[in-house]
């Protein structure tokens, strides 16, 4: 079966000043039809540059791109009538309203709302209430979905989604994977990118980016199968104190704050926990437990980039 | 089509919505029409002058008499010799002396010719000038009428001859002037701002990720402001005609014509401007100083181009303003047709299609 | 208001027109706590932020920041207080060293106070080499850390901290905690707004706010237990999916 989304040894560097950045380093992935795909990574990954190679707005130094088949530089305006774009920023008319601003990107396609009623209805519904105001207006979850339904309106086949959710509070944040889970039912492929760690377990497959490179590609469980040590999370009463103490411990590989815990890997094997626990009571720790935990993403993501 | 039609509409919704930039869009031209008008003019009125008459005669008494019913001048001082010039210049209770010599209307008589002398104070060489050519003008006015009746020809001497403008209004300079200056700011600087306003929300990225054929982009983005502009052309045409009394000598269509070619060649400049810059204030500054202040300096409606020097006069030539400024002096004010203008129409039409290939060859059908 | 409270708030309040955009909240940070402020997009944390920072002016209720009244004192509170948010940090054409200069030379600091801070921060962040840098010209996550360092120049008592780790990979994001717990280790309090929830979890105490009013208050795992959640993650979504019910 033909790929939806295809990268082949992508390079990319841009002029800054009279220092050259590689924003991409010789990227390749396929992303199979249909898919919920994720580029996870910080800002400087390269994930916008590498969502506007394949929406033809940017041409690559070096290899090869296809969208839906087609090659992203000399089939540009086949692309372009059937892929979907959210770009980062939020990018509607904020003097237009949301009526407005629906028909002026459903024209543009060459559509209307009614046609493809059906694709943007869960969201359509959301935002229905409010489409006399201004999309200035709306609050942050709200522009999401309206540039969601813009970006949808033409039902595209594959939709390029870049940080849907950043900044956005926690609670849209989950609304808006579950949009995006009923839009992949529907069959349109689907590209998100998010500095989030914690929502690439709600992808199909991952790419994780640092620096212009792909880290790592693989199912979620795929990647935190990979870790390569056992992992430890440790609480005491004085959070602070118990890094700074395992971290001058010799024994101690890494050791991260995670939530209510700190995140442990030791460089031996055989981890002697009880003589680690024994330290740190002789410290003072009190309420101190150490336990084995699973790893996260965002533990392999630091693994990854430790390497 | 429905997609270009609608493109235009949101332009609308953008332009209508923004009522503070609507507001000196519209208000612009007519404020800078009226304060040119009125204001800044250069005419002088109710100057104190003093007259010298040696002669006393029918024809120097009409002179005066001419002088004194112009709304210019009020003779403030009658002098007696030439002794009581010096101390009513110093004290500055005038700015104009009107001397006549001796036996002038026998010289007029028997000669056909007869000098009379002009002494004007200094100080402010314009209004010193905008004073002797008034006083000149209504000499000459005399002197013409004079030949209606007397079978011989006269010659009063003095040196300025105005032609099509014998009052010497200051409005029929600025009317022009002015077109050209609000045609090319509304024009290549809301152009320019609206495209790169795009840009810079991140709305661009999402139109030119859409099947839309960028020229139609461009065109959805001008055809507003191109409306715009023939508005504001009308409103300045219909103040100079009503209230500052200009009126168009000219044909009127052949006068809209060389707007809207103007108009056009602004919106294309508009077009360059916003391929270049990165962000609003750019293109405002880029538009302000690249366009506004050369279009003001160079026109020739501010500061005569004869008068510059030769690298500037010959940077001049490339401000498409002063061939429009040229183009609407003759066909507003001193009347003439195609006949005169077509050279300064063709310079026009192709700066035109020179701006508008490169803007469109340069214009981003990507982000880079 | 008891000596040890950094900031206490009671009953603030700030009204646009009809909007009530923080409605009567009422709060003390300790000195020397990380104090974690929590909301949905809308909830009224940016203002009640900038109320203050003394850079808006409460519609009623009363504030003591730093020692000071809101209303009384502004100034003294402005010179007390560092602040530091993800979009401005610090200017991108200035080198770190003219950063340094500007903000020390802001907060009135001596040209040798200026030279000492500097040379503490560079070794302290390892930027010795990059001292005559422009800023632009460095990571994301360096300029983060910077321009924390930078807010607290002046010894602050108080550091507000909007959205500090926005977008920062997974390991300076931890560095950045670390620079935090010392600071406040040190006795400096911290203000912190965060969109990641395990960050919340590293703060002594948490608030969330939600439709102007703060509806919890207390330590992350406090609030685990009263929610009966498994982590600030899913307090925070049971809190705030009420709002969004609350509103339509």
């Amino acid at each position: 079966m033909e790929a939806s989304v295809r990268a082949q040894n992508i390079f990319k560097s841009f002029q800054s000043g009279k220092t050259k950045v590689e924003a991409l380093n010789d990227i390749s992935f396929e992303v199979e039809k249909g898919e919920l795909f994720g580029l996870i990574g910080p800002d400087g990954a390269g994930k916008t540059t590498l969502f506007r190679i394949f929406t033809t707005l940017m041409i690559a130094n070096k290899g090869n791109a296809w969208v839906d088949g087609l090659k992203v530089v000399s089939q540009y305006r086949e692309i372009r009538k059937r892929v979907g774009y959210m770009p980062g920023r939020f990018s509607l008319y904020q003097d237009l309203t949301v009526e407005e601003n629906l028909s002026f990107f459903a024209t543009l396609f060459d559509t209307t709302l009614e046609e493809n009623y059906d694709l943007v209805k869960d969201i359509y519904i959301q935002i229905e209430p409010f489409k006399k105001r201004r999309a200035g207006a709306l609050s942050g979850g709200m522009k999401q979905k309206l540039a969601l339904s813009c970006a949808l309106i033409h039902k595209p086949s594959v939709l390029f989604l870049d940080e849907p959710t950043t900044g956005v509070d926690a609670v849209s944040r989950q609304e808006f994977w579950e949009l995006l889970r009923n839009l992949q039912l529907q069959g349109i492929t689907i590209v998100v990118s998010t500095p989030y760690m914690d929502e690439a377990s709600l992808c199909d497959r991952v790419a994780l980016m640092q620096a212009g490179k792909i880290l790592d590609l693989d199912t979620p469980s795929g990647i935190t199968r990979k870790f390569s040590k056992t992992l430890w999370s440790a609480s005491s009463n004085d959070m602070y104190q118990l890094m700074n103490d395992l971290k001058a411990d010799e024994r101690v590989n890494t050791c991260y704050p995670f939530g209510q815990y700190h995140h442990i890997t030791f460089k031996g094997l055989n981890q002697e926990i009880q003589s680690i626990e024994k330290m740190l009571a002789e410290k003072g720790h009190v309420d101190l437990t150490i336990q084995k935990t699973e790893p996260t993403i965002e533990d392999c993501f630091m693994e990854l980039m430790n390497q | 089509m429905k997609q270009f039609l609608y493109f235009i509409r949101k332009e609308f919704y953008h332009l209508l919505r923004d009522r503070r930039t609507l507001f000196i869009l519209f208000g612009m031209p007519m404020a800078q029409i009226l304060i040119f008008g009125f204001a800044l003019t250069n005419e002088v009125k109710n100057s104190r002058i003093a007259i010298l008459d040696n002669s006393k005669d029918e024809v120097t008494l009409s002179i005066i008499h001419r002088l004194e019913a112009s709304r210019y001048f009020t003779i403030a001082e009658n002098l007696n010799s030439y002794a009581e010039l010096e101390p009513v210049f110093q004290e500055g209770k005038i700015r104009l002396a009107v001397v006549f010599p001796e036996q002038f209307q026998n010289s007029l008589l028997h000669t056909n010719e007869a000098p009379i002398q002009l002494i004007a104070d200094a100080t402010d060489p314009n209004v010193a000038n905008t004073l002797i050519n008034y006083a000149s003008a209504i000499i000459m006015d005399y002197q013409n009428s004079m030949k209606e009746t007397k079978e011989f020809p006269y010659v009063i001497k003095t040196e300025l001859r105005m032609l099509y403008n014998p009052q010497l209004k200051g409005s029929y300079n600025f009317v022009p002037g002015v077109m050209a200056m609000i045609l090319m700011l509304v024009g290549a600087m809301m152009t320019s701002i609206s495209i790169v306003r795009e840009t810079e929300l991140g709305t661009m990225e999402v139109i030119l990720v859409s099947p839309i054929i960028p020229i139609r982009i461009i065109l959805a983005k001008m055809i507003p402001y191109l409306l715009l502009s023939m508005v504001n052309i009308a409103s300045i045409l219909i103040i100079s005609v009503y209230i500052l009394e200009v009126p168009i000598n000219g044909s009127l269509s052949l006068l809209l014509f060389e707007c809207f070619l103007f108009t056009l060649t602004a919106l294309a400049l508009g077009l360059l401007i916003s391929s270049i810059s990165s962000s609003q204030q750019v293109a405002m500054l880029i538009s302000l100083m690249g366009l506004f202040l050369p279009t003001v300096m160079f026109s020739g409606f501010m500061f005569p181009i004869e008068n510059m020097p030769m690298p500037l006069q010959l940077l001049s030539n490339l401000i498409p303003a002063k061939w429009f400024y040229y183009i609407v002096k003759d066909v507003m004010i001193k009347g003439t047709g195609l006949e005169t203008v077509w050279k300064e129409t063709l310079i026009l039409i192709g700066m035109l299609v020179v701006l508008l290939t490169i803007s469109i060859k340069k214009f981003k059908v990507r982000l880079e | 208001m008891s000596m040890e409270a950094a900031i206490s708030v009671s009953d603030l309040t700030k009204r646009f027109g009809d909007f009530t955009a923080v409605d009567g909240i009422t709060f003390d940070v300790k000195k020397g706590e990380i104090f974690g402020f929590l909301g949905a997009n809308g909830a009224g944390k940016t203002t009640a932020m900038r109320m203050l920072c003394g850079l808006s002016l409460p519609t009623s209720g009363q504030a003591n920041v730093a020692g000071f009244d809101l209303y009384k004192e502004p100034e003294k509170i402005k010179k007390n207080i560092g602040y530091m948010s993800q979009k401005f940090s610090l200017y991108g054409d200035l080198t770190i060293r003219e950063n340094n200069r500007f903000y020390g030379g802001i907060y009135g600091l001596t040209d040798q106070q200026i030279k000492e801070k500097t040379q503490f921060m560079l070794e302290h962040l390892h930027l010795e080499d990059q001292a005559d840098t422009l800023v632009r010209a460095l990571p994301l996550g360096w300029k983060q850390k910077l321009s924390f360092s930078v807010s607290m120049i002046h010894d602050p008592k108080i550091v507000f901290l909007d959205e500090p780790t926005g977008g920062v990979d997974p390991i300076t994001r931890r560095e950045f905690w670390s620079m935090i717990y010392e600071a406040a280790h040190s006795g400096t309090t911290v203000f912190v707004t965060t969109h990641y929830m395990d960050e919340a979890e590293y703060c002594d105490r948490v608030s969330i706010m939600v439709d102007g009013k703060i509806e919890a208050m207390d330590s992350p795992s406090a609030l685990s237990k009263q929610y009966n959640a498994k982590g600030m993650e899913e307090v925070f979504v049971q809190l705030a999916r009420k709002a969004i019910r609350s509103d339509n």
